[in-house]
């Protein structure tokens, strides 16, 4: 059988024209669903089947090779007896502690110098288009490279020491990324390097949006700088606060490169965060089941960030 | 109001210029000192870094880093330098920000201008696919490759040629390819929901096809998401570390990233800083360069990265 290609108006026969026509409204009315259905097919297979294959793993007594036989869930027994194991610490425990205080430095401080930032920028300040992109930069390097360079600059040896040392500040001492205890506070300070001038550039889009006139008439009834912001514009911005919060709650869960480069893991493995923990476990100490665990774990944590919010989102939008 | 409190509120205002203007070039010094320092490093010869100070300007500029990062440097065991990783994730990186984006145009466009029941469930769950952490599925998918390497291996007895199975090149490619295209279906959505529907209903009326519609009416208009999707893409799959470590992490087959970090962590012997840092210059300028050209669209990016819906 043969499709008309022709607009059904031009077609000669009147019912081999209404035959197309179904036909074609049939593959026109399919057209958009076959169009979308590849894309669509590949995220339920390759996201979501593949999130049930790694919850499935971590059920099994997986180490170097997957193995499919269930088992109890000693995974994640495992697990729970490594995070109250503290002395020494074991590798699970150092990546989750390591977690929290990498999470709330980066976010914490990533949120107040990109406010500070904005705020320092809304000042009608000549020369505002040279600085932006000096504050932004940073975002576009990869966390390999920005590892790098901060591993150099940080390095006792080479880096900031050894110069503060040649001007002759002599008594300075900062050799934090050898140092097991404080080699993750490192790890921050790359870390909100690279991110803040993105934050700060989420700021400035809201600032900018405030109408000016709520402004004005803040100043007209005597309000100061300080109260200005911190009583109008800085509430204001809270939409901004929570998309920032969530970018950066997230890049900190996924964090895994910066680890990498900047500490290689730092002495012991004491940098490690639970992407690297995820990743050593899976793929260099056959432990394919504890690592399964630990990445569902991941999954489970930032689930519980991510879901309220886009749902929030797409309920406003659809209102 | 008296002269002398005027002039003081005067001062007072330049005092507060000079502590904002203070700041912000304090923060700028701080922001570019690495890039700086990476920079005069990567020019200077390994007797100066040594003795010298890491901020002072090379006294003799060599470019010989330079030369031996990208042409003699060793990564692992081959001394090749690095131009061979660096045309790697050229060769990955084109294709599968090309189809990301494709495919991510269409998707926009039928879940804007074809609405179907459950378009909201579709969108939903591929908004959710770009959130997830990439290690929750990388060891699956490191399966399936696998697998797709032995099929593969048996093509090519059979006939001389492994069709792109197994190809590390490719299995990245689909890779960033399937975990991209939340995030470009998102963009497009995001763009085309703006987009009147009356224009679309018209051409419906007058006969226009699903493609032809898609063709004449969105593509001519969508140059800029086009642009910011294409930024997006390229920047993060340039830079990814994650997937390139898991499913090209030795050989002559490595990435970029994975390749300056072999570079920078296991040379032995003597570490050549200089070679180090040139080598981190080049993994990064085409990242850059781009934001250095198209910046506004860059940041335009990432915002609708972070702000949803």
């Amino acid at each position: 059988m043969t499709i008309s290609t022709m607009p059904d108006r031009v077609s000669a026969s009147a019912n081999s024209s209404r035959r197309s026509v179904s036909l074609r409204e049939r593959l026109q009315d399919m057209l958009p669903k076959l169009v979308l259905a590849p894309s669509f097919a590949a995220v339920i297979v390759f996201v979501y089947g593949f999130i049930l294959w790694t919850i499935y793993l971590s059920f099994t007594n997986s180490r170097t090779f997957p193995n499919y036989t269930l088992t109890d869930a000693r995974a994640y027994q495992r697990l729970w007896r490594w995070t109250f194991e503290s002395d020494p610490p074991s590798s699970w425990y150092t990546s989750i502690t390591n977690l929290g205080i990498f999470g709330v430095l980066y976010i914490g401080i990533c949120l107040a110098l990109g406010l500070l930032l904005a705020i320092l920028l809304d000042q009608k300040i000549r020369g505002e288009g040279m600085l932006r992109p000096i504050y932004l930069y940073p975002m576009a390097l990869s966390f390999i490279v920005t590892g790098v360079a901060w591993k150099w600059f940080l390095d006792p040896g080479l880096g900031l020491e050894k110069t503060l040392h040649a001007w002759g500040w002599t008594s300075f001492h900062f050799d934090w990324i050898k140092n097991k205890d404080r080699v993750i506070y490192t790890v921050v300070i790359a870390g909100v390097w690279q991110a803040s001038g993105f934050v700060m550039a989420m700021f400035l889009a809201g600032l900018r949006g405030i109408d000016g006139e709520i402004m004005k008439a803040a100043q007209m009834d005597g309000a100061t700088t300080v109260q200005l912001y911190r009583r109008i514009v800085i509430p204001m911005l809270r939409p901004v606060f929570l998309s920032a919060f969530i970018v950066l709650a997230h890049m900190s869960i996924k964090s895994y490169d910066l680890v990498v480069a900047l500490t290689s893991g730092g002495p012991g493995g004491s940098a490690w965060l639970p992407s690297n923990f995820m990743y050593e476990y899976t793929f260099k100490r056959n432990e394919m089941a504890v690592g399964s665990a630990s990445a569902v774990i991941m999954l489970m944590t930032i689930t519980a960030i991510i879901v309220p919010y886009l749902y929030s989102e797409l309920k406003e939008k659809g209102r | 109001m008296s002269a002398a409190s005027a002039s003081s509120a005067r001062n007072g205002l330049i005092l507060n210029r000079i502590v904002i203007y203070g700041l912000l070039l304090f923060f700028a010094l701080v922001y570019l000192i690495p890039l700086f320092v990476m920079l005069v490093t990567s020019f200077k010869t390994m007797d100066e870094i040594q003795s010298g100070n890491m901020l002072a300007l090379p006294k003799d500029p060599t470019v010989e880093p330079w030369l031996k990062a990208w042409g003699e440097t060793c990564v692992g065991l081959t001394c090749a330098g690095i131009k061979g990783y660096f045309w790697n994730s050229a060769k990955m990186v084109v294709p599968a920000v090309l189809i990301s984006t494709i495919l991510g145009a269409l998707n926009g466009y039928v879940l804007t201008k074809w609405r179907f029941r459950g378009h909201k469930l579709v969108f939903g769950l591929m908004l959710f696919a770009c959130f997830i952490p990439f290690q929750s599925v990388l060891l699956p998918m490191a399966t399936v490759l696998g697998m797709l390497g032995r099929f593969g291996n048996d093509l090519r007895e059979i006939f001389g040629t492994n069709f792109g199975f197994g190809n590390p090149t490719v299995n990245l490619v689909f890779v960033h390819v399937v975990y991209g295209l939340g995030f470009t279906t998102l963009f497009f959505r995001n763009y085309y929901e703006a987009f009147p529907t009356e224009l679309i209903k018209a051409a419906q009326v007058d006969g226009a096809s699903f493609f032809q519609i898609f063709r004449r009416i969105l593509l001519p208009n969508s140059a800029p998401i086009f642009v910011v999707t294409v930024i997006y893409q390229f920047t993060n799959i340039w830079n990814d570390f994650l997937f390139a470590s898991a499913y090209a992490g030795s050989g002559d087959v490595m990435p970029m990233t994975v390749a300056l970090n072999n570079v920078v962590n296991t040379s032995t012997g003597v570490v050549e800083y200089n070679v180090n840092m040139a080598a981190a210059i080049i993994a990064a300028l085409p990242t850059l360069l781009v934001y250095v050209v198209a910046g506004r669209y860059f940041v335009r990016g990432l915002m609708a990265g972070a702000v949803k819906g």
